[in-house]
This record gives C-alpha cells, structure tokens and sequence, in this order.
C-alpha cells in the first residue's frame, strides 16, 4: 500500500464521517420537532404498544410519509426523520463509490455498487409500497 | 401510562442502555429490545424496528469519531458488507415469518452467547502472519498506527469470515440489533485482524447492515413513530455520551456487571419466548 493511497482513503472516509454526522443531526432535528408536536397533541392518551397492529399504510411508504409531514402531522414528520437517518449509511456507501473511483480501484468500485444494489433492492420495495 | 410519561420513560431507558452500551462496547441493541418488551410490554415487533433505527443513529452519528482514530479499513468492511447486507436481508424477512416467541428464544440465546463472547480476554494477533493470496488478491491487507509505529497486517481465512459475517447479519435483522459483537469475533478471531482495526470497521459495518433490513421493516409497518422518537433521541445522546467518556473510564467492572445483566436479560427472555406471554 502506498502512502499516497492511505491518504486519499483517509481523507475520503474524513468527508464520509462528516457528511454521515451532520446527517444523524439534521435527521435527529427532524425527529425532535415531530417529537414536540405529537407529546402536544397526544401527550395525555394512553401509550399501548402491547398488541402489534402494524403501521397505517401512510406511514409504510415514502409517498404517504412526505403527504403527512407537509401536512405537518406528527408521525409523518418524525418518520420523514427517520428516513433521513436510514439514508445515512446508503449515502455512505454511494460516496465510496466515487471514492474507489478517484483511486482508480475498479475491483471496489465494483463490491461498493453491489453493496448499494443489495440496499437499492431492500429500500425500493419499500418505496413502491405508497 | 399516558404517551408522555411513556416516552420520557423510554427516552430515559435508552440514554442508560446507548451510554453502557458505548461504554461496554455491545451496543445500545442488546438490552434496549428487552427492556421494552420485558420490562413496558411492547410487543417484540416494535421494539426491534425501534431498536434498528437506533442502531444506525449510533453507527452514522460516531463514524466521525472513529475515523479520525485512523485504525478503519474501508475495504475490509466494504467486501464484508455485502455478507452482512444479504445476511440482513435474510434475516429481516424471516422476522417477517417466524412467531415472536420464536424472535424471544433466539434473542435470549444471541444475549447470553454475547456476554460470554465480552468475557473473553481479546485476542493478541501480535505476530506477523503470511499473506493469504485471498486476502491480497482483494487488497485487504492494511496496516494502522499502534503504540510502537505503524504496523502492517495481513488478513486471514477470508471465506470463513464473510460467512460469519453472513450469519451476524442475519441476527441483525432477525433481532434489530447491531450484532457488534459476532462482527468483531469475525474479524478479530477468525480473520485475524487487530482488535481495534475490527472494532472501528465493524461500527462502520453495522449501520449499512441495518440499512439493508430498515427498508423490509419500513415495508411491514415495525417501525413506529411514536416509540421510535424516544429510542433514537435518546440512545443516540447515551452513545455519543458514552464515547467521550470511553477514553478516561476503566470500563473493566462495567463490562462485568454489564454481562451480569445481559446473561440475566437473556434467561428472562428465553424463558417468556418458551413458556411466558410474548
């Protein structure tokens, strides 16, 4: 391994770590500010999770998520948080892509888009379901 | 309960079990998905789509943290990421199929087998050993700063760590954990990688591996706003608490208290998953 090498790695999983913090911060934000309005508006029901029901299908897919978090409901917002939170590590891996790229390392760049295919195939079917 | 007092309750849970989890290098995982499901009767389904999104709070929001550490191997943990991810596929789908007491009993065990898996002294790896021609064909082998120089390391048995890999992250979609600590066995033990070279890739690991389960979880209507909200905030405070701590603290009695607690967790948990109410 080249000292070369070992510096660009370095430098690109610096910009990675960065990139995947300020994401946990925006997407934690994001959870907070739905947070504020669901103990609001539902702080005083009773909390049941006892029995598993599922989630409403508005809550299952990336279509109804963005439809209740424009329309400023709480478990819309804090579930577009969420989202956001899961993306951090697929963003990860996309920007290693380009990172494998820019060294010229063909075999990874190979391993870093199967991996994001195996995440594109376990997200899609997720997002088709509106 | 009402919600409020519910999810200060839960958000209190889940700062303790981020911090000693940061603190005792398990992860947040392990005792969040019992202490909901035993301790404020959540049903088992939520509480591992809870635990799962906290797991990839905690990987995403200390990756920094751990780079600067410089000890990561990128292509490592890329090439093994495609075991866990197909793993986690595998295993969040079974979630989808098998009975909660089914998800209870394995919990249980994968509790106990990862306190016996802490008490373990980690291994020395202090000598240098061949390449393997695996390893170097797929440019694994590295090297990283250690107290006396840099040193370099040469990667071993490589199909018998993707397999395990495959197999920790399947327990990571079936359970909604990170499942550290069958990563770090991998690396550490059988592909013969330094401690904390295995411990730093491994963080980067688990939160791409619980990615790849996030979306059938998403899908299936486990992951709950109102529950998720306390867990994420919370757990991610304690762990982000908990490795700044990390570097002052004698962590050697809290890991041993620590496994007191998780052997304990884990019994309660086999015996609710074979004769109790989950």
């Amino acid at each position: 391994m080249t000292s070369d090498r070992s510096w660009t790695d370095k430098r690109m999983e610096l910009f990675i770590g960065n990139l995947l913090r300020a994401g946990v911060l925006l997407s934690a934000l994001i959870v907070l500010f739905g947070a504020v309005i669901y103990l609001m508006r539902h702080g005083h029901s009773r909390a049941d999770y006892r029995v598993f029901r599922g989630e409403p299908s508005e809550l299952r897919g990336v279509g109804g998520i963005l439809r209740e978090a424009v329309a400023l409901r709480s478990g819309g917002i804090i579930q577009l948080g969420l989202l956001l939170l899961i993306a951090t590590p697929v963003a990860r891996v996309a920007f290693s892509i380009f990172g494998f790229a820019q060294e010229r390392d063909r075999l990874y760049v190979v391993v870093a888009a199967t991996v994001l295919s195996i995440l594109a195939y376990s997200l899609i079917g997720f997002a088709w379901s509106v | 309960m009402t919600i409020l007092e519910f999810s200060f309750v839960v958000w209190a849970g889940s700062l303790i079990a981020g911090f000693l989890g940061a603190l005792t290098g398990l992860g947040g995982g392990v005792v969040l998905v019992p202490m909901l499901s035993l301790l404020l009767g959540v049903d088992i389904r939520y509480a591992i789509g809870a635990s799962l999104v906290s797991v990839i709070a905690t990987s995403s929001g200390t990756a920094a943290a751990y780079v600067k550490e410089g000890f990561s191997n990128m292509r490592i943990g890329m090439f093994l990421e495609i075991a866990t991810t197909l793993g986690a596929l595998f295993g969040a789908t079974l979630a989808t199929r098998v009975s909660s007491r089914a998800i209870a009993v394995v919990f249980g065990l994968v509790l106990m087998g990862s306190a016996f898996l802490s008490r373990k002294p980690r291994s020395k790896n202090e000598r240098e050993s061949p390449p393997d021609p695996l390893a170097t064909r797929l440019r694994l082998n590295g090297r990283f700063p250690d107290v006396d120089g840099i040193r370099n390391y040469n990667v071993q048995r490589v199909p018998l760590g993707w397999t395990l890999m495959f197999g920790a992250g399947s327990l990571s979609g079936l359970l909604g954990i990170g499942s550290g600590a069958m990563k770090v066995l991998a690396m550490d033990q059988a592909m013969r990688i330094p401690f904390k070279v295995s411990t730093t890739t491994s963080n980067f690991m688990i939160g791409v591996t619980a990615a790849a389960s996030a979306g059938v979880y998403l899908a299936r209507g486990y992951i709950d706003p109102g529950l998720s909200m306390p867990v994420v905030l919370g757990v991610l405070a304690g762990s982000l608490l908990g490795t700044r701590v990390l570097i002052k603290a004698d962590t050697k009695w809290l890991r041993r208290v620590f496994s007191v607690v998780i052997v304990f967790l884990g019994i309660e948990m086999l015996y609710q998953g074979l004769f109790g109410r989950i």
